[in-house]
């Protein structure tokens, strides 16, 4: 393992720790914990919006907390959930009084970490509701399963609830807007290479020089669908496919793209990837209305990329076009 | 039996013993069907535990296994950190009052402890968790009067090897379906050495 860190036991401290000299006017840590907050906050009258999940995914969470988006973001070891007693400090420095949204991942550890601190705080008396993110359609929904993952479309949830909670919505409304971004969003994504989490010391899983893997999840655990490496066409062709055949589409349709990178794959090859989802959906006759470029939503240093969709109406149009400023969110 | 809090400390520290010991072990199996960090957050959890227990004094073996609770709880992280917590919080909550905790009260406490992961994991045997370790020692508990220290090493074993077989149906294991058998669950491995470490701590191996 060759990486840029002192100690593998220290990375999470020493980045918030970074992050925070880095943007001192935006962003505060709430001392003793790995949970950053907007400088500003508690806002007056407005919801209070908590998100976080493991470190490894930079910019998620805390490049999200602004103006406009998230009002915390608790950051977890690498790849592993934030404890609840940290999220509830999170809780608590965001609450106005108009209570506070959570923004989960679905999986086991998010779920479980967050609602615990969910009843904390509610013990507490604050008024708490939630959202479960699963726009992974690379693991199928079933009764046998503890359902689709939580990845970049994440992302999404947090604009356009974070826009509703800046112009003023209730609890009820950010969790409105929150779930029909969650109803309307689909992601997958690709790995050409594992990642290395700094405490394990060697790659997550293994994959030949000619293969790759389709529908990883964003904690480098390996993916649904292992195969010969294919051309960016053929990759962007297969990840739009499996979302298309997911939810339904017509023709007239609008949506937002988002072309997510992993953490180590150049742009070059995303806008090769961007090219073909944009060709495909002008073929379908589905127009897009912004496209989301970049990385959002990383796996440490995997090489790889997730392509997600958000079908929209005028409402989720308006508060994805709103401002917001968060440092790695700007619009 | 006289659980107290000596050997609640006592229980705890050779728990931490047996994961450090097999911290990588434990990440191994976590590679295969989970995130690999299985190894690391316990091993972290339980040696923060040890640190935090080994610096006060308890009167009770309930004080003790809350503080543990909540250690593991603030420490671990993922899924692990809220189950292995909810494990030992419920043990706490039932043994508050009873000291030294009898044999009864030691079952009971099990029963609790399995019936509150059970819920907050929303979970039942034969998923490949934790559960299908806790759920036949507690059966073992009920079914005897006395403690056996070699009897509950035993059962933890095979009910640990068992889970090789299974096929995960939830938890993170799950995304692997078919991929999942063969393996043997990491929690359930993390709950064998918590019995292996209480039959040491109680039966003098």
């Amino acid at each position: 393992m060759k990486k840029i860190i002192n100690d593998p036991n220290q990375v999470v401290q020493d980045m918030v720790k970074g992050m925070i000299a880095a943007y001192p006017n935006d962003l505060r840590q709430i001392p003793g914990t790995m949970a950053i907050v907007r400088s500003d906050a508690p806002v007056k009258n407005k919801v209070g919006l908590v998100s976080g999940g493991g470190s490894g995914h930079e910019p998620a969470h805390a490049g999200y907390v602004g103006k406009g988006m998230l009002d915390a973001a608790v950051a977890g070891e690498v790849f592993t959930s934030p404890t609840p007693d940290q999220l509830l400090e999170a809780i608590k420095a965001v609450d106005s009084g108009s209570g506070v949204f959570l923004i989960i991942k679905n999986y086991t550890g998010d779920v479980l970490n967050f609602e615990m601190a969910a009843e904390l705080a509610e013990a507490e008396g604050i008024q708490v509701e939630s959202v479960i993110v699963n726009d992974d359609v690379a693991v199928e929904d079933s009764d046998a399963t503890t359902g689709r993952r939580g990845i970049a479309g994440t992302v999404l949830v947090h604009k356009i609830a974070g826009a509703m909670a800046e112009e003023g919505g209730t609890l009820e409304e950010v969790k409105a807007a929150a779930e029909k971004v969650v109803a309307n969003i689909r992601s997958i994504g690709m790995a050409l290479t594992p990642c290395t989490v700094p405490a394990a010391g060697k790659p997550s899983f293994e994959l030949e020089e000619n293969e790759m893997e389709i529908g990883i999840g964003i904690h480098g655990e390996s993916g649904i669908e292992r195969k010969q490496v294919a051309t960016a066409d053929d990759i962007a062709t297969e990840l739009t496919d499996k979302i298309l055949a997911d939810m339904e589409f017509t023709s007239g349709d609008e949506v937002a793209v988002m072309i997510n990178g992993l953490g180590a794959t150049p742009e070059m090859e995303l806008y090769i990837v961007n090219s073909k989802v944009q060709d495909i959906l002008a073929e379908k006759d589905i127009h897009v209305h912004k496209t989301f470029f970049g990385e959002y939503m990383t796996a440490l240093e995997m090489t790889g990329c997730s392509v997600s969709l958000l079908k929209l109406d005028d409402e989720l149009k308006s508060l994805l076009d709103a401002q917001s400023r968060p440092v790695a969110f700007r619009s | 039996m006289e659980f107290q809090a000596q050997d609640a400390i006592q229980w705890i520290g050779l728990t931490n013993e047996k994961i450090q010991a097999n911290k990588e072990y434990l990440t191994s199996l976590d590679q295969v069907i989970g995130d690999s960090d299985h190894g690391i957050n316990m091993s972290r959890g339980f040696q923060e535990a040890v640190n935090k227990i080994s610096g006060e004094s308890y009167d009770t073996a309930s004080d003790v296994l809350k503080d543990v609770a909540m250690t593991l709880m603030s420490k671990v992280g993922g899924a692990s950190g809220p189950l292995f917590g909810t494990l030992f919080l419920k043990l706490s909550t039932t043994f508050k009052g009873n000291d030294p905790v009898d044999y009864a009260t030691f079952t009971s406490g099990l029963e609790e402890a399995l019936s509150g992961v059970m819920q907050r994991g929303k979970a039942t045997k034969g998923e490949k968790t934790l559960v299908d370790v806790w759920a036949p020692v507690v059966e073992h508990f009920k079914q005897e009067n006395a403690f056996q220290a070699d009897k509950i090493l035993e059962v933890a074993k095979t009910a640990m090897e068992n889970t090789k077989d299974l096929m995960a149906t939830k938890g993170r294991a799950a995304y692997f379906k078919e991929k999942s058998i063969g393996h043997i669950d990491p929690g359930s491995a993390s709950s064998y050495y918590i019995f292996e470490a209480l039959a040491e701590a109680e039966g003098g191996y």
